[in-house]
């Protein structure tokens, strides 16, 4: 198990280091001058002061040789230090931190009522006798997949908050700014989370355990929900590395159209600025992210699957 | 066996010849057995009556292609100047979906903006398709150490969300259609190679490919003849699936500003530029939210369609 | 016999007061709905008893509604299906009209089911022992603590050593024998007065089959419940059954004892279907008198071999087609685990002489197939050395390799996966002669038909797909492939097991017919002795990638020498009504030869 772990956390260190040293050549080699960039001239070397270009090249160590430049920012990143953001002089990475908490609250709430949602839906859309309602209720998670995140979020604004006046429109204060944002942050991928699990759902009905727990005089809900619902549930288990990644970009929309502060909300500035160094911070953030939560959903797994056996014990040989 | 028989069919008419046939039956009611009579013209049409659904989603995308070919057809008037005696009018016969802050109709502006935002899709859908089906067919045919690699590649695609990857690449080559399409096409490349690779996996350790090898062909024959065409399916389903995701991230790149300038339609600005009018013009958001919702439902339709399909064979 | 088989015998043979059948079934009719909204009659009007205490056979070959009817039984039909007329007794009472709710107190309390595979039966996420136990739970038998604990006497009786151990482990932690053991348990737990059968052996091997069948027998007949045995196969039949009903295309053609029905059948199909059933006793298959029709041979191409009458002398007549010497075979194990590979053919050395058949014979497991796949260089040998035509070959690749393989080819097992779905018959046939740039187009086109016209099919396949041809339909297109080359050794890998046994039987005939007209040798590889029988000169059994015994298939068969393999002539089922002078006495009872391991992994 330990072995198993470090293992993995090796492969997690690999990717981070690798989304780090793409993000890097991308932004940094890429036609832009990043000097003229930091100037706020959009990359274009010809509108800018040559001197005050000079300065900045020195200020951020861009007139040193790229590799230099690369080795200096791995080690800055390994200490957490991704230089000064262009904009305001600040350290990117505590604009990076001052703006985790809000988003961590936004999305958090969104996971968990997407979650929730999602496998209520499923189970709604697969279980009842009714053949009407299973349609009807089926013919939502394609639909809501289909919403973007930026309509959604306009569409509840303009009905809920200029409309009827429930619930207020923008900002961060209260919880009653945070139900919106969650909500049209929470729908595409408590969706999509809702497709995966009913057409596993309805999969797992058809194989031949199934039918065993039926033949022993099963009723209804004891083979749906104690047969059924839990080996359906392994491969939308799988999804929830994914659904955090689909989170943390919905954010970048959601909290522009709430105009709530936070990580997005940083990522839009700065993408508009050229901001080069928080851009890098927020991309390894989310590799970061990533990385956790697929660490915890495999060591979750053998809980809920015990054909996957991560101990030191011998393989079962299938000869 | 015709096409007219009608009732219930006598059981020696369906072949029923092994075990295999036996589980087709109780599986799919029904046993293989010769496709019906019938041009095949008949059998596409019997098929397609069948899901009204699926008809209704390519009618969708043929019109709003239709829209990028030849937008004066269905909206004559002028998409970037407006008349100012006419702003902000809700929909009417005169204006079906109503009028914009700068009295310019929005329906025309919807109509001319296809052929932008869809160019942008197409762009972005070629970009991961071929990039990414080009790395997936190297590692599931050759293996070893190039699946290694593009393994690898494919985990730290995966590990940062497609909408931040598009972010950091909009940072670093500037605004425009052309770079959004790149930056949603890169985004895309890691599911392309993912199924690619999985698809030349599956049918290259398959049965008929080994006996295509042991009955003497060489690999660039098997290659072309079996694991290709064999593994187009699944990926042609991800086509369209990635098609409805493309008009969801162009949509949303452009939201935030970084496509086109205005006053040049497309969807995701006109959708932008209604924010201001919430409160008032409900109709400037909303209704070609809703065109894009449809693009999106219609492209997903046939990819689940062509998933199904595939799984028929 | 068993005194209660004597007491069923007693009964059935019709007192004043015939006993009330456990199950009746009257006039029983079943349709599947097809998507094209047309209704399939899989069962027309079947009429079945089974009396306390009895074991019935329900024989047909698939698609004859012979699993329909049983899960009729239990109000268990497949989706789309429906029991569209007739009547079904349990004990006396009619269950015809009950409503899902109350067929959930009859499941599993009046009658249990076996099915029909045990590998994907058993709920994979849940321990098998809460599996056994659920059944006491959902009857109100036992509360949760008490039902596990009977739980484990229930596998217990079932056979499964160690028990209480067992009960907690997860399905996947069990071998196939041993899963079925835990099915029959669950079958078996609430004392139901009818068990049905599905098929419960035949994804099973032989001596797995043997001893659960055994087992299974043996409960039912101790605790005086009734089986109702749903099997293809005829000999399973006639080994276990006190009565067997045989269907076909869903209509009951003959029932009786199953003295009667195999002593003497009535039916045409029922004599066809003990025809086509292999057995030791059936002997070699002998090719019919060479046709007057023009076969493939007649098509001038070149051929591969030097083996024509023209050039005798290239090879010593004395050099086997095919020579394997001590290979050995291993596979990397992936890290982690205490073995560092696992040894699937472990120093095989074999000779196969031209025109003859020699066929490998092992279990599932037994490197049988490894084997085959060394003979076809499709995998390389970890040691010794392969020997083609008296050269050796061991380590040939590339080009090279690619033109040794027109002196071998291959059928494969299963005709659904060996076909590329997306290619007629004609491509299929024609991509050996393509990829050796055979001939013109023209020529290679009717070179495909002489090839068709040889394995019996219709001209009219050619341009058809392989999607629509039935399996033993599609095994001829193999074999119209595997011989496009003229090979000089054709390798069979299963070639029969995936079909029903009449279809087996004719596709055997085919290869004996065309071994015969063509000089073919084969490598013949199989788990079922009794095909073994019909086709085989020689005979090497494998057993953990070890050939135990080799030699002519007379001696093998009928006299086998080690433990083994006379465990595995034992256990072929079908001994019970065959002809007894055929049979030698050499084969003991399988429980003679201890088997430390046998199937828990």
């Amino acid at each position: 198990m330990g072995r198993y772990i470090l293992r993995r956390a090796a492969q997690g260190l690999f990717v981070l280091w690798a989304a780090f040293t793409i993000a890097f050549f991308v932004l940094y080699l890429l036609p832009s001058d990043p000097a003229a960039l930091a100037a706020g001239a959009g990359g274009e070397v010809a509108d800018v002061d040559p001197a005050l270009l000079d300065d900045l090249r020195a200020r951020y160590g861009l007139d040193r040789p790229v590799l230099v430049q690369y080795v200096d920012a791995l080690g800055g990143a390994v200490r957490l230090d991704f230089g000064p953001s262009y904009q305001s002089g600040a350290p990117a990475a505590s604009l990076v931190a001052a703006a985790v908490p809000q988003t961590l609250l936004l999305t958090g709430v969104a996971l968990a009522l997407a979650v929730v949602g999602g496998v209520v839906l499923a189970v709604a859309s697969v279980l009842p006798r009714s053949r009407a309602l299973r349609q009807v209720l089926s013919a939502l998670p394609p639909l809501g997949v289909a919403l973007p995140t930026f309509f959604i979020g306009l569409v509840l604004l303009q009905w809920l908050s200029f409309r009827a006046g429930l619930l207020p429109a923008i900002g961060n204060v209260g919880w009653q700014s945070l139900v919106l944002p969650a909500v049209t942050l929470a729908i595409p991928p408590g969706a999509q989370l809702a497709q995966v699990l009913s057409r596993s759902l309805r999969g797992t009905l058809g194989e031949p355990y199934v039918e065993t727990a039926r033949a022993k005089g099963a009723g209804r809900l004891r083979v749906q929900l104690g047969h059924a619902l839990r080996n359906a549930a392994i491969p939308a288990f799988t999804m929830l590395g994914v659904m955090v990644g689909a989170l943390l970009g919905g954010a970048v929309v959601t909290e522009t159209v709430f105009s709530r502060v936070g990580l997005g909300r940083l990522t839009v500035q700065s993408v508009n600025a050229q901001d080069v160094p928080v851009v890098l911070a927020v991309v390894v953030l989310s590799a970061l992210v990533f990385v956790v939560t697929t660490l915890v959903v495999d060591l979750l797994y053998p809980l809920l699957d015990p054909r996957i056996e991560r101990a030191s014990t011998p393989r079962t040989v299938a000869a | 066996m015709t096409a007219t028989t009608t009732g219930p069919r006598p059981p020696e008419e369906i072949e029923v010849a092994d075990r295999e046939d036996a589980r087709s039956i109780l599986r799919y009611g029904r046993a293989r057995r010769p496709r019906a009579a019938g041009p095949a013209v008949g059998r596409a049409a019997r098929h397609l009556v069948r899901r009204p659904g699926l008809v209704l989603a390519g009618l969708v995308l043929l019109l709003v292609a239709a829209w990028a070919t030849a937008p004066t057809l269905f909206a004559s008037g002028d998409p970037i100047t407006g008349v100012p005696a006419d702003r902000l009018l809700p929909p009417s016969a005169a204006h079906l979906l109503g009028t914009d802050h700068l009295g310019r109709d929005v329906w025309t502006r919807v109509v001319h903006g296809a052929s932008l935002s869809l160019r942008t899709t197409t762009l972005a859908v070629v970009v991961g398709l071929v990039v990414g089906s080009a790395l997936g067919l190297l590692a599931g045919f050759l293996r070893g150490w190039v699946d290694d690699v593009v393994g690898r590649l494919v985990d730290v695609l995966l590990a940062v969300p497609s909408i931040l990857l598009s972010l950091a690449i909009i940072t670093a080559l500037g605004t425009g259609p052309t770079k959004i399409a790149v930056a949603v096409g890169i985004g895309a490349i890691a599911t392309f190679a993912r199924v690619m690779r999985a698809e030349v996996l599956r049918t290259s350790t398959s049965v008929y490919v080994e006996a295509a090898r042991a009955s003497g062909s060489r690999w660039w024959t098997v290659l072309g003849r079996h694991v290709l065409p064999n593994s187009s399916g699944p990926v042609l389903a991800l086509v369209a699936l990635e098609f409805g995701g493309a008009v969801l991230a162009v949509s949303a790149l452009s939201f935030l500003g970084y496509g086109t300038p205005p006053p040049t339609p497309e969807w995701g600005s006109l959708i932008s530029g209604g924010r201001d009018y919430l409160a008032t013009a409900w109709w400037l958001t909303t209704l070609p939210g809703l065109v894009i919702v449809a693009v999106v439902l219609s492209a997903n339709r046939i990819a689940r369609a062509l998933e199904t399909t595939g799984e028929d064979q | 016999m068993t005194q209660l088989q004597e007491d069923a015998a007693a009964r059935t043979a019709g007192d004043a007061t015939p006993p009330t059948p456990v199950l009746e079934v009257t006039g029983l009719e079943v349709g599947y709905r097809t998507r094209d909204g047309e209704v399939y009659r899989a069962v027309r009007g079947v009429d079945l008893a089974v009396q306390p205490g009895e074991v019935v056979a329900l024989v047909g070959e698939s698609g004859s509604g012979k699993s329909t009817t049983a899960h009729a039984a239990l109000h268990l039909l497949a989706r789309g299906g429906r029991v569209t007329g007739g009547r079904i007794r349990l004990a006396g009472r009619d269950v015809s009209d009950l409503t899902d709710r109350e067929w959930q107190d009859v499941r599993g309390r009046e009658v249990g089911l076996v099915p029909q595979d045990p590998t994907v039966s058993l709920n994979p996420v849940q321990r098998v022992g809460d599996q056994v136990a659920e059944v006491l739970v959902i009857h109100g038998l036992a509360r949760r603590r008490e039902a596990r604990r009977r739980a484990v006497g229930l596998l217990g009786q079932a056979g499964i050593p160690d028990p209480a151990a067992r009960a907690r482990q997860y399905p996947h932690q069990l071998s196939g024998g041993m899963r079925q053991r835990v099915l029959i348990a669950v079958a078996i737990a609430a004392d139901p007065r009818l068990v049905v059968a599905d098929e419960p052996t035949s994804a099973l091997d032989v001596t797995v089959q043997r001893r659960i069948l055994d087992h299974l027998e043996h409960l039912v007949r101790e605790r005086g419940t009734a089986l109702l045995l749903i099997t293809h196969d005829l000999g399973v039949a006639a080994d276990r059954a006190d009565r067997i009903v045989v269907l076909e295309h869903g209509v009951v053609v003959e029932q009786g004892t199953a003295a009667e029905v195999l002593g003497t059948p009535r039916h045409p199909y029922t004599r066809q279907l003990i025809a086509a059933a292999p057995s030791l006793a059936s002997g070699r298959l002998v090719a019919p008198a060479p046709p007057t029709a023009p076969t493939a041979s007649a098509v001038a191409a070149p051929r591969a071999s030097a083996a024509t009458p023209a050039a005798p002398a290239a090879v010593p007549p004395a050099a086997p087609v095919l020579e394997l010497v001590d290979v050995r075979k291993a596979f990397p194990l992936p890290r982690g685990g205490d073995r560092r590979e696992v040894v699937a053919v472990d120093g095989v050395s074999l000779r196969v002489e031209r025109g003859r058949t020699y066929a490998l014979v092992g279990e599932s497991g037994s490197g049988k197939s490894t084997t085959a796949r060394l003979a076809l260089h499709l995998e390389r040998p970890t040691s010794g050395s392969v020997r083609f035509r008296g050269e050796d070959v061991t380590g040939v690749r590339g080009e090279a390799l690619r033109r040794l393989r027109r002196g071998f080819q291959v059928v494969y097992q299963s005709p659904y996966a060996s076909l590329d779905p997306r290619f007629t018959v004609e491509q299929v046939v024609a991509e050996p002669l393509q990829a050796y740039g055979i001939g013109t187009r023209a020529e290679r086109a009717e070179r495909v038909r002489a090839l068709l016209h040889d394995v019996a099919l219709p001209a009219d396949a050619l341009r058809r797909s392989p999607r629509e041809l039935s399996g033993g339909q599609r095994q001829r297109v193999a074999i119209a492939r595997a011989l496009a080359l003229r090979p000089d050794l054709v390798v069979l890998d299963e070639p029969v097991s995936a079909l029903d046994v009449s279809v087996q039987a004719q596709i055997l005939e085919l290869l004996v017919r065309l071994q015969a007209e063509h000089d073919l040798t084969y490598l013949f590889i199989s788990h079922d002795l009794a095909v073994v029988r019909q086709v085989a000169d020689e005979v090497g059994v494998l057993h953990r990638g070890r050939l135990v015994e080799h030699g002519p298939a007379d001696r093998i068969l009928l006299d086998p020498q080690q433990a083994y393999t006379r465990e595995l002539v034992a256990a072929i089922p079908g001994r019970r009504y065959a002809a007894p002078a055929a049979h030698p006495s050499a084969a003991p009872p399988a429980t003679a030869v201890p088997h430390p391991t046998e199937e828990v992994r």
